[in-house]
């Protein structure tokens, strides 16, 4: 006896559980931000320490002319995000892979998120509001 | 029958006249008894052993004529049903498919060799581990055919390079070799593991097959495939030559540009 297997011969597709692609595009971030900070950090090193003479230069005028520009704002302030979301990141990697118990997770995750907050708030402020002509 | 406290004896009684050729190495067993043991200790053994020898045999010897507790899984004893994975010198192998001459120490050196259960699973007795988690990983990948609407009245006809695509990842044999392997799979055990993932790759790219959303659903998870850290520990570990991370990396990618 043979059925005759006609079952929903036009279902659709089932639609696959949605979860969301935060961890494809955090891993794509880690590529993209790497390869970009490879140049700032390197251009950055390289302006610091090696040109004219290097860190003995550095002062507080030195600063001061490099941040009337628009174009190294720019760069610190891009530096800076990314330097600190893309650690912040593997270091989100780094405690989702060795914390053991969920409570250590979840606090680890909140320094490490209050810490990077922190960090990215106060340097971009310190970029913006920078006066060259303060005096005390 | 009674359980006696003697000193252990092998399964098969008298130890059998040493082979013309034979060399004696040092066989370091990492072992557990749960009925006796808090923490796993190392036992060694004296064996005489010819070069042609398998790590297999070894353990045979140990189990027959020395000390018959031993604890070990295998079955088909020829590289092909997977049951006796383990950590020999620390990396893991099958232990019917490394040779003793392998392993032999260079300039006539005395030789050890240390076996181990694969880390990352629960060790019930010995080498003998607990494969539950490991499964529950390949079943939660849909290991098998997903297709709907009709059936086709004849057979589901595949081109040969339709075939190729996935041919890599047919070879395994759910040894648990390359998931052990792995750093990641050590430390969090709901990580899929490479070999989840590789099975979940043969149904992937199958062309017949109509699950492949499904499974890159599954594996887009935290748990999933972006969790790999590409270390190549589980393609060095496989048993069957399978290129592991590569199948991972085709996965990672029909993800990013939602194409199979």
């Amino acid at each position: 006896m043979s059925d005759l297997v006609l079952d929903k011969p036009r279902s659709p597709r089932r639609p696959a559980a949605r979860r969301g692609n935060f961890e494809l595009y955090s891993w794509l971030f880690m590529r993209i931000s790497g390869v970009a900070l490879v140049v700032l950090v390197l251009g950055h090193l390289f302006i610091m320490n090696i040109l004219d003479g290097g860190v003995h230069r550095i002062n507080f005028g030195f600063v001061a002319g490099r941040w009337a520009s628009p174009f190294w704002q720019f760069w610190d302030l891009l530096m800076l995000w990314l330097a600190q979301i893309h650690g912040g990141n593997g270091l989100r990697t780094v405690i989702n892979d060795y914390a053991r118990k969920d409570a250590t997770r979840f606090w680890l995750k909140v320094l490490l998120f209050t810490s990077m907050v922190l960090v990215i708030g106060l340097g971009t402020y310190v970029i913006f509001t920078f006066d060259p002509n303060i005096t005390d | 029958m009674t359980a006696t406290a003697e000193a252990p004896t092998g399964s098969r009684g008298a130890q059998p006249p040493v082979p013309d050729g034979a060399i004696t190495i040092t066989l370091k067993v990492r072992r557990f008894n749960p009925e006796f043991d808090d923490e796993p200790r190392w036992d060694s053994f004296e064996i005489p052993a010819l070069p042609s020898d398998r790590v297999l045999n070894l353990l045979h010897y140990v189990k027959w004529y020395l000390d018959g507790t031993l604890t070990f899984r295998r079955s088909c004893a020829h590289g092909i049903c997977g049951s006796d994975a383990m950590r020999i010198n620390g990396v893991n192998r099958l232990a019917c498919k490394v040779l003793l001459k392998d392993l032999l120490a260079g300039g006539g050196k005395p030789t050890t060799i240390t076996v181990e259960p694969i880390k990352g699973l629960p060790v019930h007795k010995d080498l003998l581990v607990d494969m539950e988690p490991f499964f529950e990983a390949y079943r939660a990948v849909k290991p098998y055919l997903i297709t709907y609407g009709n059936e086709p009245t004849r057979e589901r006809v595949q081109s040969i390079a339709d075939r190729e695509r996935f041919d890599d990842t047919t070879k395994c044999i759910l040894c648990a070799a390359c998931t052990t392997s792995c750093p990641v799979y050590w430390t969090e055990g709901s990580y899929f593991g490479p070999a989840a993932i590789v099975n979940a790759h043969r149904f992937i790219f199958d062309s017949r097959d109509e699950g492949a959303e499904e499974r890159l659903d599954i594996l887009n998870d935290v748990d999933g495939v972006w969790r790999c850290r590409t270390t190549f520990n589980c393609t060095d570990a496989c048993p069957r030559g399978i290129q592991v991370t590569k199948a991972i990396q085709e996965v990672k990618r029909a993800l990013l540009f939602k194409r199979v």
